[in-house]
């Protein structure tokens, strides 16, 4: 269990990137693009491909070090360590080959691997694991390979590694890139859930998909720069009415 | 003595192996075995310890290897191939300076395992233990950065540094096998083991594990038969792990046929 020193900055952002600035070697990505994520939100951020959605998350994530600009986790610096500890991560699903070695409960207990790279894994891990994957339904597999499941399972397997650590901010990098729409419903589902628990969640998307129904908020990259949606906008586009979410606001 | 050092070393390996072959680098020991080869000649040629230099050079080389690596991932590839053409060729020059082409050099390219002496048997089986002990005290560490990288880099893990471990414990291994299947083979022990492993295991531990009882299990048989046939211990040990790769990949297929058989049917 990672240690809980860090509460939400002080402007009680638990996510803060300002004014940042990023290029690659092809030309600049990010042209001082400033974004929050408050406790509580589960906002999308949405852009086309090579927008620079990835790289922005990567920026917030203290993973990529901005030109200019600064990124902050729960009021520390993105680039310190222990500013990520409250930080659940599912990256970019890629295919998992059949021959990797790890069995899912393996994948999951990885998660609880945190600062230190000493020792072995404990009971407590253990414990810890099976409760993870419970709570995204995938208990049954736990002695499965990572690469027999089907793509939407190998998904939920990631959230339960970046869950297994109890974080309270979930970032997810596209998560249902190439995943059936069955399972991106499940997927929408638990996310709902565990917003609902009080995990705030940013997530980045080509469109709002399954999870529109249970967005507080969602956020477009276009050209390097970042513009707010009214949920009212989004819920028209994809023909929904819904009631607002508890945790919602703006 | 031979039967230990060849357990020590068939156990060791595949256990450094298990990590190296999951970040997708079978050949790093090969790279590396060639820059220790290098070392060696400077050794024969300056007359100084043949194990040490080879431990500093191969040291070296990973250092270098893994920096090439953080620097350019992309250009990685061709590092490696520089360090490895790079290295022979330097060993070869020096090798032939130093008049040193002759069968004490063909030992520590392909072992020598029937002539190990007691200090080197306690050598082997102190950085055997090492590297186990190692492995086993970073585990935490290694699996988690083994199964996905930048996931781990998210959690604070200090992935620079583990990498950097793990191809100095590779260095090491180089070292520990030196006398017992070469410079050359050392390489051959890190990785099919673990393919035996995979293909009748399905966790990463329990891969871990069996890939160490397997390297062991082959060194012995190996040195058994090559003892028994009067045939180079080195290359009868990886034979005999070659076989028994083939017979595990045969089972693996044999299962996976059977399993889509019950399925249709």
């Amino acid at each position: 269990m990672p240690t809980r020193v860090n509460g939400p900055g002080s402007d009680g952002a638990v996510l803060a990137v300002r004014e940042v600035v990023f290029s690659f070697e092809s030309g600049r990505v990010l042209n001082g693009v400033s974004m929050e994520v408050s406790p509580g939100d589960f906002m999308v951020l949405l852009g086309p491909n090579g927008s620079g959605k990835s790289t922005l998350v990567k920026v917030a994530l203290g993973l990529l070090e901005p030109a200019s600009g600064s990124a902050t986790l729960f009021g520390l610096s993105a680039r310190n360590p222990r500013a990520r500890e409250p930080v659940g991560y599912v990256p970019q699903r890629a295919a998992i080959s059949s021959r990797v070695p790890a069995t899912v409960s393996e994948v999951v207990l990885t998660g609880r691997a945190h600062g230190s790279p000493f020792g072995v894994f404990g009971r407590a891990d253990r414990a810890a694991t099976t409760s993870a994957l419970e709570r995204v339904g995938l208990a049954h597999l736990a002695s499965r390979r990572i690469g027999e499941l089907s793509g939407g399972e190998q998904q939920r397997v990631l959230i339960a590694r970046a869950l297994v650590s109890d974080p309270r901010l979930l970032v997810l990098d596209e998560p249902t890139a190439g995943v059936d729409k069955a399972s991106q419903e499940r997927f929408a589902e638990t996310l709902r859930d565990l917003n609902a628990s009080g995990v705030t969640i940013l997530m980045v998307a080509h469109d709002v998909g399954a999870v529109g129904p249970h967005l507080t908020r969602v956020v477009a990259l276009h050209q390097g720069h970042l513009d707010e949606i009214s949920l009212a906008e989004v819920r028209e586009q994809i023909g929904l009415f819904v009631e607002d979410h508890p945790g919602g606001h703006r | 003595m031979s039967v230990v050092a060849g357990a020590a070393v068939g156990a060791a390996a595949p256990s450094i192996g298990t990590f190296v072959v999951q970040k997708r680098l079978s050949l790093i020991g090969d790279g590396i075995g060639h820059v220790a080869f290098a070392g060696v000649a400077f050794a024969l040629w300056l007359d100084v310890s043949p194990l040490a230099a080879a431990l500093t050079f191969a040291i070296l080389g990973a250092v270098g290897i893994d920096a090439m690596r953080r620097r350019s991932p992309e250009e990685a590839d061709m590092g490696l191939a520089l360090f490895f053409y790079g290295s022979i060729a330097l060993g070869a020059v020096v090798a032939q300076l130093g008049g040193s082409f002759n069968a004490g050099l063909l030992g520590i390219l392909f072992g020598q395992v029937l002539t190990i002496t007691r200090g080197e048997l306690i050598t082997i089986l102190i950085l055997a233990v090492f590297i186990l002990g190692v492995v086993a005290g970073t585990y935490r560490g290694l699996v988690a950065v083994a199964i996905d990288e930048e996931a781990a880099v998210v959690r604070g893990l200090p992935v620079g540094a583990l990498n950097a471990g793990l191809m100095l414990l590779t260095a090491l291994t180089i070292g520990v096998g030196m006398r017992v299947v070469g410079i050359l083979l050392i390489a051959a022990m890190m990785v099919l083991p673990v393919g035996v492993a995979r293909n009748v295991v399905r966790s990463f531990k329990a891969t871990l594990v069996t890939a160490s009882v397997v390297g062991a299990g082959c060194a012995v048989a190996g040195i058994a038969l090559s003892y028994a046939v009067d045939s180079a211990p080195s290359g009868t040990i990886v034979i005999v792990t070659v076989a028994a790769f083939l017979v595990s990949d045969a089972y693996r297929l044999a299962r996976r046929s059977l399993a889509r058989g019950r399925a249709a049917g």
